[in-house]
């Protein structure tokens, strides 16, 4: 076979991207692991220090926190998400429409005023707060901002798209006839949900949910705008390592920390996922 | 070998004036129709005449807007699909991609939570039935495309339903291949013993495999019966036209006597033919005769007169004798179909085995053609 010429193969399409990736992130990300970590000392102290860090409360308790608020969040999404991606793979016309744009439309706004939206609707004197204490549900109003909570709800809120998304685009890809064919073979709604189905999005599902906890594990406005001081995940760690205490040394193994955790958890996604396929190829 | 049990006695289905609309448009009007157990029934129509959306509310996936549909003598029309227990044959298959050849047609019998002794039985069986025993293992996306049908067909019949329905299940096959398909369905049919209804668009197929036809046109039945006997016998020219090759020579009705009437044409030819009852004299109407049924010599009115008068015999009367000019000659393999004009405009299309070399003609000929009258209808629509 003869060898494609490596201009002729569309390789230059992705150099100026690659370049750009590599100039204004990976470079800056290890020159600055490099620089904060040597400025430790040898190897045997930078070990030494790194696993202090890890194993100090501070760390394993905003570990534990950001992995159970990660857990929890993919879960909820999970939950939402996947009668509105059925939704959307089932209909047509107008409907399909509405639901798409309430789902894309927030996708495309800041995090940030997302965030304070909630904070609004939220607060105790927020419209949730005013609606329940108007229908009697409760006498006093409830804390739901700065607790865990808030958190959640406004995690679930911001990550929701990318689930639905990406189970919608697995869902898409299931033949409809072949839900017709299990029922008219004899299969209840449920049945056919469960062996047709579900096992055909499945896909999709753990796609969706490891996109998500990804995105979780990371996160760092909503937690810090809306949780209260028992919910300090590890992004906050890090701001505060920096921002307060100067200890870039600290802020630097709690980030290689995430680093390869969230690497770790794109090789699955990656393997689990047909990439290609996902983008129609 | 097979335990298999035909559907014995079971399977009747009546579709008493069944409607169904998509907003004001009226995709099935008013469908009345019996099949009788164990019988193969076509649903024959170009897209668009409502076949499919009549199968498909036989299968509980169309909702009836109107009329009856009777299993057995029990109204099903709003029963939901997983209730109705027929086999069911889809257009794409639909075999289960995340499931292997015996987990597909073990689906049926698991949704009917049937002991799993009994599903590996009947799992065996209705693999042999359809000569797919050593391809348990496989997925669709290893089979080919007859080898994927022959999985449906097993996972339609594994649960032993009384009742099968098919849609176009050959639609995606090559023409060989659909051939072989069409003998297999019809032995598997009639050993056991199911009713069949099916949906098709290819007349060949439909003639190939059912005991009854309907043609259905415009959201309705335009006529049933067995293949031989609409073959012959088309009550309209859509039907004519519909189910194999059709001359329609167009006309007035002249006469119409004991042994038949007399169409003329445009030009003046008198033509002989059987009559439809309700037929009137100065209707205009079209003559009907198949391409096989007219015989083709060469030379001048006078000899073509001599030669068909020849071939008459007894009560059928004189043979139609016409005289044209050959305009075209397409070489079809077993067969040479031949156009003649007959008048400018009229095409009659000559069908003649391939059997004699000295058959083909060289174009712009004069053409002589004779039929009998006994084959030839008078058609009013």
């Amino acid at each position: 076979m003869k060898r494609t010429p490596r201009l002729n193969d569309g390789t230059v399409f992705v150099v100026p991207a690659v370049l750009l990736l590599v100039l204004v992130f990976v470079g800056p990300l290890v020159w600055f692991f490099m620089r904060t970590l040597i400025s430790v000392g040898t190897p045997a102290e930078i070990a030494a220090h790194a696993w202090g860090v890890i194993s100090s409360k501070a760390v394993v308790t905003a570990l534990t926190t950001t992995n159970w608020i990660s857990l929890l969040v993919t879960l909820l999404v999970l939950a939402i998400g996947y009668p509105v991606a059925y939704f959307l793979a089932t209909r047509q016309g107008w409907r399909f429409t509405l639901v798409l744009f309430c789902i894309v439309v927030p996708y495309f706004t800041s995090v940030i005023v997302r965030t304070y939206s909630w904070m609004v609707l939220l607060g105790r004197n927020g419209l949730v707060n005013q609606l329940l204490l108007h229908l009697g549900v409760t006498d006093e109003p409830l804390s739901l901002l700065y607790t865990k909570t808030g958190v959640l709800v406004g995690m679930v809120y911001v990550l929701l798209p990318y689930m639905v998304l990406t189970l919608f685009a697995a869902m898409k890809a299931i033949d409809p006839t072949l839900m017709r064919a299990a029922r008219g073979l004899g299969a209840g709604s449920f049945y056919a949900f469960t062996r047709v189905y579900l096992p055909l999005s499945i896909h999709g599902v753990i796609s969706g949910s490891l996109i998500v906890y990804i995105l979780s594990i990371g996160f760092f406005i909503t937690p810090a705008l809306m949780g209260g001081p028992a919910d300090v995940m590890i992004a906050m760690l890090i701001e505060r390592a920096v921002e307060i205490n100067f200890d870039w040394a600290s802020a630097a193994v709690m980030s290689l920390l995430l680093l390869v955790a969230t690497l770790v958890l794109y090789s699955i996604y990656y393997r689990l996922t047909d990439v290609r396929r996902m983008m129609g190829a | 070998m097979s335990a298999i049990a035909p559907g014995h006695g079971r399977g009747a289905i009546e579709l008493r004036q069944v409607t169904k609309r998509y907003g004001k448009e009226t995709v099935v009007d008013g469908v009345s129709t019996s099949i009788a157990p164990g019988e193969f029934f076509s649903l024959l129509g170009p897209s668009g005449s409502g076949k499919t959306t009549t199968l498909m509310m036989i299968a509980g996936f169309a909702d009836v807007d109107g009329g009856q549909i009777l299993v057995d003598g029990v109204d099903i029309a709003h029963m939901p699909p997983q209730r109705r227990g027929f086999g069911m044959v889809f257009q794409n298959y639909a075999i289960f991609p995340h499931l292997n050849v015996a987990d597909n047609v073990a689906f049926p019998l698991r949704a009917r939570r049937l002991p799993a002794e009994q599903i590996a039985t009947r799992v065996r069986e209705a693999l042999e039935l359809v000569r797919l025993d050593r391809y348990a293992d496989r997925f669709s996306r290893q089979l080919s495309g007859g080898q994927q049908q022959r999985v449906a067909i097993a996972r339609a019949i594994v649960f032993h339903p009384s009742i099968v329905l098919m849609d176009e299940p050959l639609g995606a096959l090559d023409k060989n291949l659909r051939f072989q398909m069409q003998v297999e369905i019809k032995a598997i049919q009639r050993r056991l013993g199911m009713t069949v209804v099916y949906v098709t668009h290819d007349q060949e197929e439909a003639m190939n495999m059912s005991d009854r036809i309907a043609i259905m046109n415009n959201g309705r039945i335009e006529q049933v019966g067995r293949p031989a006997e609409i073959y012959e016998n088309p009550k309209s020219n859509f039907i004519a036209r519909f189910l194999g090759e059709a001359n329609l020579i167009p006309g007035t009705v002249e006469s119409i006597g004991e042994s038949g009437a007399v169409l003329r044409t445009a030009r003046g030819l008198t033509l002989r033919a059987r009559a439809e009852p309700d037929l009137k004299v100065g209707d205009t109407a079209h003559l009907f005769v198949r391409p096989e049924r007219i015989d083709l010599t060469s030379g001048t009115a006078h000899t073509a007169n001599a030669i068909g008068a020849v071939g008459v015999s007894g009560a059928a009367g004189r043979a139609n004798v016409v005289t044209g000019r050959l305009a075209q000659t397409s070489f079809l393999g077993n067969i040479l179909r031949h156009a003649v004009e007959i008048e400018p405009g009229i095409e009659v299309t000559v069908d003649v085995q391939n059997s004699h070399a000295d058959l083909f003609r060289s174009v712009d000929q004069p053409a002589a053609l004779s039929w009998q009258p006994a084959d030839s209808i008078i058609l009013q629509h």
